[in-house]
C-alpha cells in the first residue's frame, strides 16, 4: 500500500498535502482508489465555496460505487482539478498526483489533528482485519 | 462461512479481488474490471459461473412437467441440445427465478438456476414434482462447475484448448449446446457476445482454466460481468425482478407462452394482472452515474409519473451512463425524464434496449 510520509490524511481516506504558501492540496488515497476499481465519474466543488470540515464536498464514482469526498479540513476552495472530469481513470494511475482541489485552510490547527502516514497505515491494516 | 466453487484458489492465484457475492466468495476483478469488460467486447474472456446450479430432471416425460413448472413452452425445444430462457413463477405469477433449460432427451432435461435462488428453486421443483410428477428424479449437480467464455475470439480459443470439439460445436447455432466427452457446451451467454458456457466436472475445472488462460482467454470477474450484462440488456434476478414482480413488467413478455392452451403455474394470474409498468432502458444525457433505486420522475399531459432505476451504472462500451429502470406504461421510448441522483435531478433519455450487441453500440 501507497503511503507517502510527506502527506497528512483524514479518517474518510482524503491526503493532505500542506504547501509552502499555507494552503494545502486534497485527494483522495491510492488505498481508497483500490477499494472503489475503475473511476468512472469525479463531480467537484465550486471555486470559492467555503467547506466546513468533515462536510460532503466532491463524489468519486468508480465501476462499483459513488463515493462522498469529505472536506479533510475547514476553508475555501481555491481551485479543483478539472482534467479529471474527463480523465477520472488518472485517480487509478497515481492517486497522490490526481489531487481533487486545493483550499486555503480557515483553521491551521485542524492539520494537526489530522493522521500521519504511520497512523493512517495502522487504521487501514485494521480495518483489513 | 462464505462457499467457494472450484476454481476460488486459481481465482487467488490469478491476484483476484475477491467478494462476498450473495454468500459466494467469487471473484470481483483482476486488477480492472474496465480492461476486463473491453476484453470481452473485443477479444474473450472467462468467468467463473459455477456458483450457478445446474438441477438434472430425469424420467419418464419430463416435457409435460415442464409444461406446468415454467412459463415458457418447452415444445419450442424439438432438437436435443436446444436451450430455452424462461421464468418460473408463483402461483401469483411473481418471478421465483429465470433459468435456462436444456433438452437433452425426452427423459433428461437440465436446468441451470441462479446461485441466490438455487436452494429455493429446488425445494419449488421438488415440490410440484411430488404433486404433479412424483416418479421424476431432480439431481442438483453441484460436482459440475461451469465456465463461460465469451468474446468475438472465445469460440476460436475454446477450439485451441479443446481441439477435438471443434467438429461437434462449430455448427451449434445460438442456444445449442452438445456433450463432448467430459464437457457439456453450450452457445450461450450473459454478455451479448458470442462464446460457450461450458460445464464440466469440478475436478477439471482448475486445469482447464489455465489452459484457456495460456490460448489468451482473459479472467473476468463479476464486475464485468454485470456491466457487460446491463448494456447486453439482460436482466439480472434480485435486481430487475424477484417474487413481487412478473415478467411482463419485467422486460420478459416475450418468454411468456399464453399463446397455447397449456396451463402452467401462474398463468390465470399474468390473465388476470392489468399490466400497469413496464422495463425500459435509460440514457443519462447529463454526466453522472445511474445506480439501482435512483427514483425516475417524468411529466407527460400533464401528469407526473414516477419509477425507479432497477440496475443502473457506466456503460465502458458507450462510456457514459446506462440503465434499466421499471417506470409506468404511459412513459415511452424517446421520452425524456428525470432521475434523482443525490440531491440533484439528472436528464435521460428512455431507450429500447439492448444497448449493445456483438461489440456494437445499439442505441
Amino acid at each position: 500500500m501507497q503511503v507517502p510520509a510527506d502527506l497528512k490524511y483524514s479518517k474518510s481516506h482524503e491526503w493532505v498535502k500542506s504547501e509552502a504558501d499555507g494552503t494545502v492540496t486534497v485527494g483522495i488515497t491510492s488505498h481508497a482508489q483500490e477499494l472503489l476499481g475503475d473511476m468512472v465519474f469525479i463531480e467537484l466543488p465550486n471555486v470559492g465555496r467555503t467547506l466546513k470540515q468533515k462536510e460532503e464536498c466532491a463524489v468519486a464514482e468508480s465501476v462499483k460505487a459513488a463515493a462522498d469526498v469529505y472536506a479533510p479540513i475547514s476553508g475555501e476552495v481555491l481551485a479543483v482539478n478539472s482534467s479529471l472530469v474527463d480523465a477520472p481513470e488518472k485517480i487509478n494511475e497515481d492517486a497522490y498526483s490526481a489531487w481533487l482541489f486545493k483550499m486555503k485552510p480557515s483553521n491551521p490547527a485542524e492539520l494537526d489533528h489530522l493522521m500521519n502516514a504511520a497512523a493512517y497505515t495502522e487504521m487501514v491494516e485494521n480495518e483489513d482485519h | 462461512m462464505l462457499k467457494t466453487t472450484p476454481l476460488n484458489q486459481t481465482h487467488r492465484d490469478f491476484n483476484a479481488k475477491m467478494v462476498d457475492f450473495g454468500g459466494w466468495d467469487m471473484p470481483l476483478h483482476y486488477g480492472s474490471q474496465l480492461e476486463e469488460h473491453h476484453k470481452v467486447r473485443q477479444d474473450a474472456g472467462m468467468f467463473d459461473v459455477s456458483h450457478m446450479l445446474p438441477v438434472d430432471i430425469k424420467g419418464h416425460n419430463v416435457r409435460a412437467f415442464l409444461h406446468r413448472l415454467v412459463a415458457n413452452n418447452v415444445d419450442k425445444l424439438t432438437v436435443p441440445g436446444k436451450a430455452l430462457y424462461s421464468c418460473m413463477l408463483t402461483p401469483q405469477g411473481g418471478i421465483i427465478d429465470d433459468l435456462i433449460i436444456y433438452f437433452l432427451s425426452e427423459n433428461w432435461f437440465r436446468i441451470v438456476v441462479n446461485a441466490g435462488t438455487a436452494e429455493k428453486d429446488v425445494a419449488w421443483m421438488q415440490k410440484q414434482r411430488d404433486h404433479y410428477a412424483p416418479d421424476l428424479e431432480i439431481t442438483p449437480r453441484r460436482n459440475l462447475a461451469m465456465i463461460a467464455v465469451q468474446g468475438p475470439n472465445a469460440r476460436a480459443k475454446v477450439w485451441q484448448v479443446i481441439p477435438h470439439s471443434q467438429a461437434a460445436t462449430e455448427e451449434l447455432k445460438q442456444f445449442q449446446s452438445v456433450e463432448v466427452g467430459q464437457y457439456f457446451i453450450a452457445r450461450t451467454g450473459y454478455t451479448g457476445e458470442d462464446g460457450f458456457e461450458i460445464i464440466l466436472p469440478a475436478v477439471e475445472a482448475a486445469k482447464f482454466w489455465e489452459a484457456l488462460h495460456a490460448a489468451g482467454v482473459a479472467s473476468a470477474g463479476l464486475g464485468a460481468r454485470d456491466t457487460l450484462r446491463l448494456e447486453a440488456g439482460m436482466n439480472l434476478y434480485g435486481q430487475d425482478m424477484d417474487e413481487t414482480k412478473n415478467p411482463m413488467e419485467s422486460g420478459l413478455t416475450w418468454t411468456v407462452d399464453l399463446k397455447t392452451e397449456r396451463d402452467f403455474i401462474g398463468k390465470q394470474a399474468l390473465l388476470d394482472a392489468p399490466i400497469t409498468n413496464q422495463l425500459v432502458g435509460l440514457v443519462l444525457l447529463d454526466r453522472g452515474v445511474l445506480r439501482s433505486h435512483q427514483q425516475v420522475v417524468a411529466q407527460k399531459d400533464g401528469n407526473e409519473y414516477q419509477g425507479e432505476i432497477t440496475s443502473g451504472g457506466f456503460s465502458p462500451t458507450m462510456n457514459q451512463s446506462i440503465a434499466l429502470a421499471r417506470v409506468p406504461t404511459a412513459i415511452s421510448i424517446g421520452d425524456e425524464v428525470d432521475v434523482v441522483v443525490r440531491d440533484k435531478k439528472l436528464r435521460a433519455k428512455v431507450v429500447k434496449y439492448p444497448f449493445v450487441r456483438n461489440g456494437k453500440v445499439l442505441i
